[in-house]
């Protein structure tokens, strides 16, 4: 294995741009929930012309829709759900600051090319291990659309969050590297 | 022939049981599979995607908390005896009340919506609930949690019959291959063959409900799982598609006679937390 590097939230460029596809990272700091319905909220907002819930500079959001929070835990388990669904509305974040985003399977194109132009990173969750990564999320707050209930945005503080990086800022995928490396003919 | 009594409540609070106990504990003979798998892969990332699979599920099953935060829809396979009478209520109620109570003592996520607003009903009802009338006066009840993300990579296609057999492995590879890290690989891939349109889906997913490790009944079926696994494990998805060649743990066949026209395959796609549990009152 690759050393694992230890980052700090909210990302910066220069910290973005040492990251390389295929690296290992513990992250640590602030970072945001936000799924389906939450991305939604958050595009029709801007497109009215109102602010987003949160100071989206240099910010990570991670795609979770925790279940519950048992009595005396932060948060219920809280794996990453599948990032395509958010490929419409991502590139429009990334865009006003966003620089990071967690969650599993390929993105678009579009979501990809931004990563490149605004400089932005792609993490990768393991997708079903929701009861071993809620457990590097120290606390989670609601801050907007609590009525969406598991998919309300919250604030959550992550200590040592283990991901890795998929898309880096340069155009490498590691979706695409890792399937070449391992393909066989059938 | 006299009618053996269930009550309804019976039913309730055994389905509230099995909706927290498919959440929480990874069935044995999945996690066996995915140990072996574990000791198996060459790639030192799917090799530490695995490693984290098998702490989670020991947590879940130890903490006695969800596996996966997307605990799912609830789906049920009842096997209902036909001299069996439930008692004191109708069944598909007494399944929804209990998965009301399992979901919310559970502090399992409630997933269901509208499909327009998406707005979440709030008590994940209702659940998806397939009966089938069987010999007998005892009642059988199968509980799987279905997530979200390996459902939204399967598909029903009515293929040709002229495809024949090798239309059919194909189309099965490639929606692996398409389906790439979405689905939480490693996978296990239900395909139902045969039937009709709905009866195909149904079928793939009853696939699923097979223990791993077990053969297909029909040894031509079983040579024909075993040749697909082999494929799909070339694709080199790996777990979690950061590639490897633990792509899927099994592939289970079901087949069934269809119409004369028609060439109903389904490829119900499972992710690695295979959950289901059941019970026989």
């Amino acid at each position: 294995m690759t050393d694992i590097l230890k980052i700090k939230t909210p990302l910066t460029d220069e910290v973005v741009s040492k990251l390389k596809s295929g690296d290992s990272v513990l992250i640590t700091g602030v970072m945001y929930t936000g799924r389906d319905a939450a991305h939604k909220r958050m595009i029709d907002a801007l497109n009215k012309g109102e602010k987003l819930p949160f100071d989206i500079q240099g910010q990570i959001i991670y795609y979770v829709g925790p279940s519950p929070a048992k009595p005396g835990k932060p948060i219920g388990s809280a794996g990453p759900t599948t990032s395509y669904r958010m490929d419409a509305y991502a590139p429009t974040l990334i865009k006003l600051g966003l620089k990071g985003m967690i969650g599993k399977g390929w993105r678009a194109k579009d979501v990809i090319d931004a990563c490149i132009k605004y400089k932005a990173i792609y993490f990768g969750a393991t997708g079903g291990a929701g009861a071993l990564i809620a457990r590097a999320i120290k606390k989670a707050d609601i801050i907007a659309y609590d009525d969406l209930g598991p998919e309300a945005v919250r604030r959550i503080e992550v200590v040592d969050f283990p991901a890795i990086v998929i898309n880096d800022a340069f155009g490498n995928d590691l979706y695409v590297k890792g399937v070449e490396q391992y393909k066989q003919t059938i | 022939m006299k009618m053996r009594e269930i009550n309804a409540k019976q039913i309730t609070d055994a389905v509230s049981d099995l909706c927290m106990k498919a959440n929480f504990d990874i069935p044995d003979d999945v996690i066996q599979v995915i140990k072996k798998a574990y000791q198996e892969e060459p790639s030192p990332q799917g090799k530490d995607v695995l490693k984290q699979i098998i702490d989670n599920d020991e947590i879940a099953h130890n903490e006695q908390v969800p596996m996966c935060q997307d605990t799912g829809l609830a789906v049920f396979f009842v096997e209902l005896g036909q001299d069996a009478h439930i008692a004191g209520g109708l069944l598909n109620d007494a399944i929804n009340d209990g998965v009301r109570k399992g979901y919310k003592d559970g502090y399992l996520r409630k997933s269901t919506c509208n499909p327009f607003t998406r707005k979440n009903v709030g008590d994940n009802t209702p659940s998806i609930i397939h009966v089938e009338v069987v010999p007998g006066d005892k009642v059988k009840i199968i509980m799987a949690a279905k997530g979200g993300g390996s459902e939204n990579m399967s598909r029903v296609m009515m293929m040709k019959p002229s495809d024949g057999l090798e239309g059919i492995k194909k189309y099965i590879i490639d929606r692996v291959r398409e389906s790439g890290s979405n689905p939480c690989p490693p996978i296990i891939v239900g395909v139902g063959i045969g039937g009709t349109f709905e009866r195909s889906a149904l079928i793939a997913k009853k696939s699923l409900l097979r223990p791993l490790g077990t053969p297909n009944p029909d040894p031509e079926l079983d040579k024909l799982e075993k040749e697909l696994l082999t494929s799909i494990n070339k694709l080199g998805i790996g777990p979690m598609g950061l590639g490897g060649r633990t792509t899927a743990l099994a592939v289970h066949v079901i087949v069934e006679p269809c119409h004369i026209a028609s060439l109903p395959l389904a490829v119900n796609i499972q992710c690695h937390s295979a959950r289901h549990k059941e019970i026989t009152i």
